[in-house]
């Protein structure tokens, strides 16, 4: 098969993958706002970034054959350490390196058993915002659905 | 003779601010901003995206804006753009299966798993103007209904009978050309005509596939699907050793289905060509499955007729960045090269005149 083979995700990573995920989906009114109600905030120092630059996304040749480049996107991303030690990564679509920021801060948050409550909460406010968008798209295509029906032929 | 001269600053920078004034035109109108050309003019930007080969809405808008709405001239700036950024690495392959589909439509099947999903389209549009639209009049919003099943692949309901061919591998152990990366060499491998495809202008791809229809390179084709959504893009991150999401694109993919092919070893089965857009774009992802399924001659034995078969011929000219660049080069001072031509031409016409004197002499001679 292909060489770019996706590593299997480590069962005690799931949560922070699915983490990343809806931060990097945030807008930079609902980073900024739980950034603002965190208490004793950390000292946030840069790793890396944030910075701009580009992925080359792939499509697979069929569907679901080997691997073609389809094109680049433009990706922000950032790597922070805190005061408390935890290194964290943001990166998502897009040139908005603030929000790149935030998402880093809150995924090195994540990492903090006393922080998480707070980021999980975030998380669970932008998982909420995301799936009434989803279902509101895919209701309004779901009323664009074709039903046929059969013709009544005059014979009798 | 000619000699080299310099000049032309000023005459630059005020064609450049007037430039800049027809760009914004009356000023009497309000500005148009970037937000509203990516709200309402966006397959303009998903055109330019999918040609510039970079997915950024808000800067395609702006290349539009920039670009006065001249479509190549913003592709052309978007690629620029794009090579002044680092490249972080390749995402993984985008699972299309799991769009998140917007519309989905089917020439082969009426009823499939999930049906006909027309979503916003033009089709069935009378194509009449509406003269609303020279207005601000309120538009209502979209009826809503309880979405239905999954959507299925169409290859995949061909596939479990076996009737179709696979969805497409390359030898074992190729790695996945980057024309961002390597010079263009034919013979060249489908990944890598894919990649040119998926850039290529959309009126090219389109007047190509066009012409496999009307008999040049014909492939039998019908569309299985054309699907629009939204997809995950997942980029490995080695220092966690997992990937991540980045976020969702836009994406049109184009499953078409080709007549069969059959050997002494394989037996008869649909063929197939395959386009995957930026955007949403069905007539470019249509017109690239057709062009894609044409190219494929040395996988099915076929005889190379036709411009569309002709793979050095088909991906040379599809990027419109090159050739804007290189035909409109032509308009540029090309002085020196032309007074030379200039020169030639009129000693060919003195020798062309002696020669002829001198012939008439010839003749005059023989005769007496």
């Amino acid at each position: 098969m292909d060489a770019s083979k996706k590593h299997e995700t480590p069962p005690e990573a799931a949560d922070r993958k699915e983490g990343m995920r809806l931060l990097a989906r945030a807008t930079l009114a609902e980073l900024s706002a739980a950034w603002e109600a965190i208490p004793d905030k950390p000292e946030v120092a840069p790793v890396r970034g944030p910075e701009t630059g580009l992925v080359m996304v792939r499509g697979r040749i069929g569907g679901g054959g080997d691997p073609f480049n389809l094109g680049e996107a433009t990706v922000s991303r950032a790597t922070v350490r805190l005061s408390t030690g935890e290194v964290g990564h943001g990166q998502l679509l897009g040139t908005d390196r603030e929000r790149a920021r935030y998402a880093a801060i809150f995924d090195a948050l994540f990492q903090n058993d006393a922080r998480r409550p707070a980021v999980e909460a975030l998380q669970r406010l932008i998982a909420a915002r995301l799936e009434a968008e989803d279902r509101q798209r895919a209701e309004e295509t779901a009323a664009t659905r074709v039903d046929f029906f059969t013709m009544v032929r005059g014979e009798d | 003779m000619y000699v080299a001269v310099k000049g032309g600053e000023a005459a630059i920078a005020n064609a450049h601010r007037l430039l800049a004034d027809r760009r914004r035109g009356d000023r009497s109108l309000p500005s148009i901003t970037v937000e509203q050309v990516v709200e309402q003019l966006g397959l303009a930007v998903d055109r330019v995206m999918a040609e510039a080969s970079l997915y950024d809405r808000s800067l395609a808008a702006l290349a539009v804006r920039q670009a006065r709405g001249d479509m190549i001239e913003a592709i052309f700036i978007l690629r620029a753009y794009r090579t002044t950024l680092p490249r972080f690495g390749y995402s993984e392959p985008v699972d299309t299966a799991n769009m998140k589909v917007e519309r989905r439509v089917s020439a082969t099947y009426k009823d499939l798993p999930g049906g006909q999903l027309l979503g916003p389209t033009f089709d069935y549009t009378h194509r009449l103007l509406d003269p609303g639209l020279h207005g601000d009049a309120a538009v209502a919003a979209p009826a809503v209904k309880e979405p239905g099943e999954q959507v299925m692949r169409v290859s995949d309901i061909l596939d479990g009978e076996g009737l179709i061919e696979s969805d497409g591998e390359m030898p074992e152990g190729h790695v996945a050309g980057d024309l961002t990366r390597e010079p263009m060499e034919f013979p060249m491998p489908r990944d890598l005509r894919l990649q040119a495809l998926a850039r290529g202008d959309e009126g090219f791809l389109l007047a190509l596939a066009y012409s496999t229809q009307r008999g040049y390179g014909r492939t039998h084709p019908f569309v299985g699907e054309v699907r629009i959504g939204e997809v995950e893009v997942e980029l490995d991150l080695p220092e966690l050793g997992f990937a991540v999401s980045l976020g969702t694109i836009r994406v049109t993919e184009c499953q078409m289905v080709n007549q069969f092919k059959g050997s002494a070893t394989e037996p008869p089965q649909f063929t197939r060509g395959y386009g995957l857009v930026f955007g949403q774009s069905e007539r470019k992802a249509m017109s690239m499955s057709l062009v894609d399924r044409a190219l494929r001659t040395d996988e099915f034995s076929e005889d190379i007729v036709a411009p569309a078969q002709d793979q050095e011929f088909v991906i040379s000219h599809a990027d419109n960045v090159q050739a804007t660049g290189f035909v409109e080069h032509l308009k540029l001072p090309h002085y020196v090269d032309f007074q030379a031509e200039l020169d030639l031409v009129r000693r060919m016409r003195r020798e062309y005149e002696a020669a002829r004197a001198g012939g008439k002499d010839g003749i005059k001679e023989a005769a007496e």
